[in-house]
């Protein structure tokens, strides 16, 4: 088992190294409790697959989703642009990051603005390891288990990526059972569009209540996800339910890292 | 001279109903003009094929598989009914009768054939919506912005295709009985009659000549509602079955999630980002527009022309988190508050001698509230939804950009969002310093 070292491009490049792949931390994977155990987990896949790859650290700033998402292009657009400096600098050609939203808006929204990279959400990252055979799955962890699998907004209908992440479940052997509304039909969590960081407006239900509901209706032992965000909303669903003791929340980078033989 | 008199008639009111759809046209085409140009003239090949795929072959119906194959039954039977269409305009203004059966011979009973048989199925499938609408508890044909005209707009849609269905079966029925009791009318003996044969029976009561009056009132009645329809549409959201097909071709065709990147905000930006650039050199045409949209002048045509083409169906109310979690917020609704507000400016238009003269009203906020644009989490569950291409989210997003970069009206916690990203580099109050502590956590 390799140990994690975590190097940023600055270092990297100042001995010369140049890393094939940038991780894209996130600010939910850099500062989120929850979210930095997806970044940990990721972390780890890609060291022991042997990935060159390296992080911004303090040099990466938020990529403008959520400003944008709330009507301030401007904003945006002062992060992209510095964003874009800074990954122009070091001559960025692929990035790979956890959380949707920023995939969404480096892959969508960056080219427009100067930034031309070849974007990857961890999920599609993770399929072609497996697929290499770089990342190998020890059978047995979670074979049997039910599991759901929530498709992130900004990852399927966004961008019509729902096959990586069923792909990647499919290989640990568990029983996967979709919910009633799921890929171009999934609801979402409600954390998009900069709901996130505001209370609802009026209504008669929370939205990741009723996400969580669709959830449970699966009778799922783990609900998957591939969003920081989404794991939030889930995961407060779940507590909200009293059900945080028998069913757990997971980021398929998470699942992956547990059941590989690293 | 007194037998060219139906003739007349006919070129007369074909041509009146003819002007007046024009003049509607050249209205919604003026009204849709009222909006920002955007270029959808690229990929025509793509756009080409989604619109053969989406509104000629109703791909996305099928989505909702039995109400889909009711639509598919009465958009078919649209479809082939116009061919009858044609033969009826040529028979109108030459005074023939049935023009086409001796040039086609067994292939014009074979199309007659296959028009009764879809007439019968559209009014089936209609009673079918009609109950749906009307009887059964559906939830997105109850919400708030259906209730008084757009109700009515849609069961008067039903009713009408209902009776013009009628009225051409009762046309066929009282031909056929004609062409087999009543030799002196000297109707062509042609056609095959699988629905109508069982009206014969209803027509023995009557004399040669009553089924002669029935036969020719239908025929009329039949195409006098087709044309009065054609006119009706311009006020009704009936309006899709023309527009989902401009729609389709021009609908997007980049990624959901790509959100527009507006350009003024980025020479703005690049200029507070490098001093050295020189604000005057760049471009002269200097057009500073407004950030966002608060009215339809500040929409592009394509999300004009969307709300037109909406039919309210409610596919993307129904999908909406927002909406399914009690939320004021129904993407319906904002395509329906789009048009109306067009057509209030296009009203007033048209009686300011062409000028638009303000009335103190806007899209924003006279139609459509703040909290309804709040509550969208963009999720594009409304844009996935919609059968014919029809994006609301892009227009909640103009409208939020108004109200935060225009206005300064954000919600509190998103101004504070926002701050910590501009100061921190990230949405919550955390040093950038310190973005790579996770590090130490491992």
């Amino acid at each position: 088992m390799k140990k994690i070292e975590i190097h940023t491009f600055s270092e990297l490049i100042s001995q010369g190294k140049t890393p094939e792949i940038l991780f894209w931390v996130g600010c939910a994977g850099s500062f989120d409790d929850r979210a930095k155990k997806i970044t940990k987990a990721f972390a780890n896949i890609l060291t022991q697959a042997n990935v060159s790859f390296a992080v911004l650290g303090s040099e990466e700033g938020c990529t403008g989703d959520p400003a944008k998402r709330a009507g301030n292009e401007f904003l945006f657009q002062m992060q992209a642009l510095t964003n874009i400096e800074v990954l122009n600098g070091y001559n960025i050609k692929k990035i790979v990051t956890t959380c949707p939203h920023c995939f969404n808006t480096l892959k969508n929204e960056y080219p427009e603005l100067g930034g031309n990279y070849d974007v990857m959400h961890h999920t599609q990252f993770i399929k072609s390891l497996l697929k290499e055979g770089r990342v190998s799955v020890k059978g047995g962890v979670f074979k049997g288990k039910r599991i759901t699998f929530h498709d992130p907004c900004y990852l399927g209908r966004a961008n019509n990526v729902y096959e990586a992440p069923r792909d990647v479940l499919e290989k640990l052997d568990v029983e996967l059972s979709e919910m009633k509304s799921c890929k171009q039909k999934g609801l979402c969590c409600g954390a998009g569009g900069a709901q996130m960081f505001k209370d609802a407006e009026k209504g008669d239900k929370e939205i990741n209540i009723k996400r969580t509901e669709e959830a449970l209706e699966t009778k799922p032992d783990i609900i998957a996800s591939g969003c920081p965000f989404c794991n939030t909303m889930l995961s407060d669903g779940i507590k909200y339910k009293k059900k945080e003791n028998e069913i757990e929340v997971l980021d398929i980078a998470e699942l992956i890292n547990q059941a590989s033989d690293l | 001279m007194i037998s060219l008199i139906p003739n007349i008639i006919f070129i007369a009111l074909f041509s009146f109903a003819l002007y007046l759809f024009v003049k509607n046209v050249k209205k919604i085409y003026r009204n849709i003009n009222l909006g920002i140009s955007i270029d959808r003239t690229d990929n025509k090949k793509t756009r080409l094929f989604q619109m053969l795929k989406i509104a000629f072959g109703q791909s996305k119906m099928i989505d909702k598989p039995i109400v889909g194959l009711l639509h598919v039954v009465v958009y078919v039977g649209f479809l082939v009914i116009n061919i009858e269409l044609l033969e009826i305009i040529v028979d109108g203004t030459l005074g023939t009768h049935r023009v086409f059966a001796p040039f086609l011979g067994s292939f014009y009973n074979f199309l007659i054939a296959f028009f009764e048989i879809f007439a019968f199925l559209v009014i089936v499938s209609v009673i079918i919506f009609w109950i749906r609408r009307n009887m059964l508890n559906i939830k997105r044909f109850l919400s708030l912005e259906m209730k008084g005209w757009p109700k009515n707009d849609a069961n008067i849609i039903l009713y009408v295709e209902i009776v013009l269905m009628v009225l051409f079966l009762t046309m066929n029925g009282a031909d056929l009985w004609i062409q087999q009791n009543a030799p002196e009318f000297n109707y062509i003996s042609a056609g095959s009659f699988p629905v109508s044969q069982y009206l014969l029976p209803l027509f023995d009561s009557f004399s040669s000549n009553s089924v002669f009056i029935i036969e020719r009132s239908a025929w009329w009645l039949h195409i006098i509602g087709i044309l009065c329809f054609l006119n009706y549409l311009y006020y009704s959201k009936h309006l899709h079955i023309l527009l989902a097909f401009p729609n389709t071709y021009f609908a997007n065709l980049n990624a959901k999630g790509k959100f527009t990147n507006l350009k003024s905000v980025t020479n703005e930006v690049k200029m507070m980002l490098d001093p050295s650039i020189d604000p005057y050199s760049s471009t002269s045409s200097v057009e500073i527009s407004k950030f966002g949209a608060s009215d339809v002048f500040d929409l592009s045509k394509i999300q004009l022309l969307n709300a037109y083409t909406c039919t309210e169906c409610g596919r993307c109310t129904s999908e909406c988190p927002a909406n399914q979690t009690g939320k004021k917020l129904s993407p319906r609704k904002i395509m329906m508050d789009t048009r109306d507000r067009m057509e209030t400016v296009g009203k007033n238009i048209d009686n300011n001698k062409g000028k638009f003269i303000s009335d103190g009203k806007e899209l924003l906020s006279d139609y459509i509230s703040k909290e309804e644009l709040w509550a969208c989490t963009s999720c594009n569950a409304c844009v996935e939804a919609c059968p014919i291409g029809i994006d609301p989210l892009s227009i909640i997003m103009d409208m939020r950009r108004y109200l935060v970069m225009e206005k300064s009206d954000a919600p509190s916690e998103l101004n504070n969002m926002m701050s910590n990203i501009e100061n921190n580099g990230a949405p919550w109050p955390f040093n950038q310093m310190d973005k790579l502590n996770w590090k130490n956590e491992i």
